[in-house]
């Protein structure tokens, strides 16, 4: 059995997985589910930044990218999100509290936390892009002096489908946070907003001038919601995105996610928009 | 009678409007307040008006048979709500029904279809404002329509 120096030692290795121990399986949605991780070795801490992503490694079946969806600040517990799409996610699925799953990164760019103080902040999300998007509004829950007026817009297929409902019903009765859900389709029994995230965008409360926005979701619902961001007046330097390709590595050699001289899993994922802007219609190569 | 120019002048949808044409339109204007679960239309009735949401809220809804009322569009303060009355036969083609107390401007079609007629320089700018509209509404309908939201992401 391996010591925790070996463990740690193995860690500094970026291709090879760190093993967790699942604390907890989440059901989120119908086919969303949420994993909480403990490090096999207890002395062992991760540290990642909002935005990032860890390569998540089902023993015997496969690896995944998958952006950390926990708080930043915990640096005993990894909380990823994920959707079953696949493979590896089916086996996720199937994992259960006491299972082993082993963990490469964190990997990737960040969400501008540092850059969006003193302004207010917008966040845009469709669908799971609500996950890699969650450690940022923890961070700016946690530091919340040090933004202005800060509004989460969050849009997905139906009520059925809202990620950490619970969750954002709390943010929603906090006066400090402002947050727009809405869906694609609904019965009347749904009250709440019935279009395109999209939408939400021109009715926020914010000023466009003196704002940082965080667009993640599917990637043509981030550039209708770049448009509108840039319609309502804000920068597209100030504009930021988290585009996915298929990451493999992790660290920019193997080339699976590579978009001409850009390599999403190292200088990615969180690109500001107007040095991907070129990019971002991309077909994967 | 209470002039209802300032108000449809403070509206986004005639920001870019001229004064003259403001008050044109305002001509064919009236105040209408709706209380919740009320309708401001409803499907296959004759589509006699156009409205500017003041305050509160509307579902657009369809009857789908055998799946009951689906909403498909809530619609906003400071939207305009409505263009059948533009497109013949001037039938509505889906029902309107308020979830909040609604306040609205209502803007006669057949009336506002004649003075586009008889003069073309505004009938021009509001058949590009309902275009604008129209083409930011289809958008929205293509991003449903391929339901983004269940793909991998």
């Amino acid at each position: 059995m391996a010591t925790s120096i070996e463990l740690t030692q193995a860690a500094r290795d970026p291709m090879i997985p760190v093993p967790y121990v699942v604390e907890r399986f989440l059901r989120e949605t119908n086919d969303t589910f949420s994993l909480e991780l403990e490090p096999f070795d207890p002395t062992y801490e991760l540290a990642f930044r909002p935005g990032q992503f860890n390569m998540l490694y089902v023993f015997g079946v496969g690896e995944v990218p998958i952006s950390i969806s926990g708080d930043a600040t915990d640096t005993k517990r990894l909380v990823h999100t994920t959707r079953e799409v696949g493979v590896v996610t089916r086996a996720m699925r199937n994992l259960k509290a006491g299972h082993t799953i082993g963990a490469r990164g964190p990997f990737g760019t960040s969400w501008p936390m540092e850059e969006a103080k003193g302004h207010d902040v917008v966040l845009v999300a469709g669908g799971i892009g609500l996950a890699p998007l969650r450690p940022a509004l923890y961070w700016i829950l946690r530091n919340r002096d040090e933004y202005g007026k800060v509004v989460l817009l969050y849009g997905t297929r139906s009520p059925e489908d809202i990620l950490y409902s619970k969750e954002l019903a709390k943010w929603r009765s906090q006066f400090d946070l402002e947050v727009h859900i809405t869906v694609d389709r609904a019965t009347t029994e749904w009250r709440g907003n019935v279009g395109v995230v999209t939408k939400l965008v021109g009715r926020a409360p914010f000023d466009p001038t003196d704002t940082v926005a965080m667009v993640c979701g599917p990637e043509i619902m981030m550039r209708f919601a770049v448009e509108e961001l840039t319609k309502r007046g804000v920068a597209e330097a100030n504009i930021y995105v988290s585009m996915e390709r298929n990451m493999k590595c992790g660290v920019g050699l193997c080339g699976h996610c590579q978009l001409r001289g850009e390599f999403v899993c190292k200088d990615g994922p969180v690109y500001r928009y107007d040095l991907i802007e070129p990019l971002f219609v991309e077909r994967e190569l | 009678m209470t002039d209802l120019y300032p108000i449809i002048r403070s509206q986004e949808f005639f920001k870019e409007f001229s004064e003259e044409d403001v008050h044109e339109v305002a001509g064919c204007a009236t105040n209408i307040v709706l209380h919740p679960g009320q309708y401001v239309f409803r499907e296959g009735e004759p589509a006699n008006h156009f409205y500017l949401v003041r305050h509160g809220k509307v579902s657009l809804e369809l009857l789908l048979p055998g799946r009951g009322v689906v909403v498909v569009e809530t619609i906003e303060e400071g939207e305009p709500l409505g263009w059948s009355w533009l497109i013949p036969p001037y039938r509505w083609h889906f029902a309107a029904r308020c979830d909040t107390l609604l306040r609205a401007i209502a803007l006669d079609g057949e009336c506002l279809r004649n003075k586009c007629e008889a003069n073309p320089k505004l009938g021009y700018h509001l058949m590009l404002r309902m275009a604008q509209m129209m083409e930011s509404r289809l958008q929205a309908s293509i991003l449903r329509m391929l339901d983004v939201y269940g793909d991998k992401h």
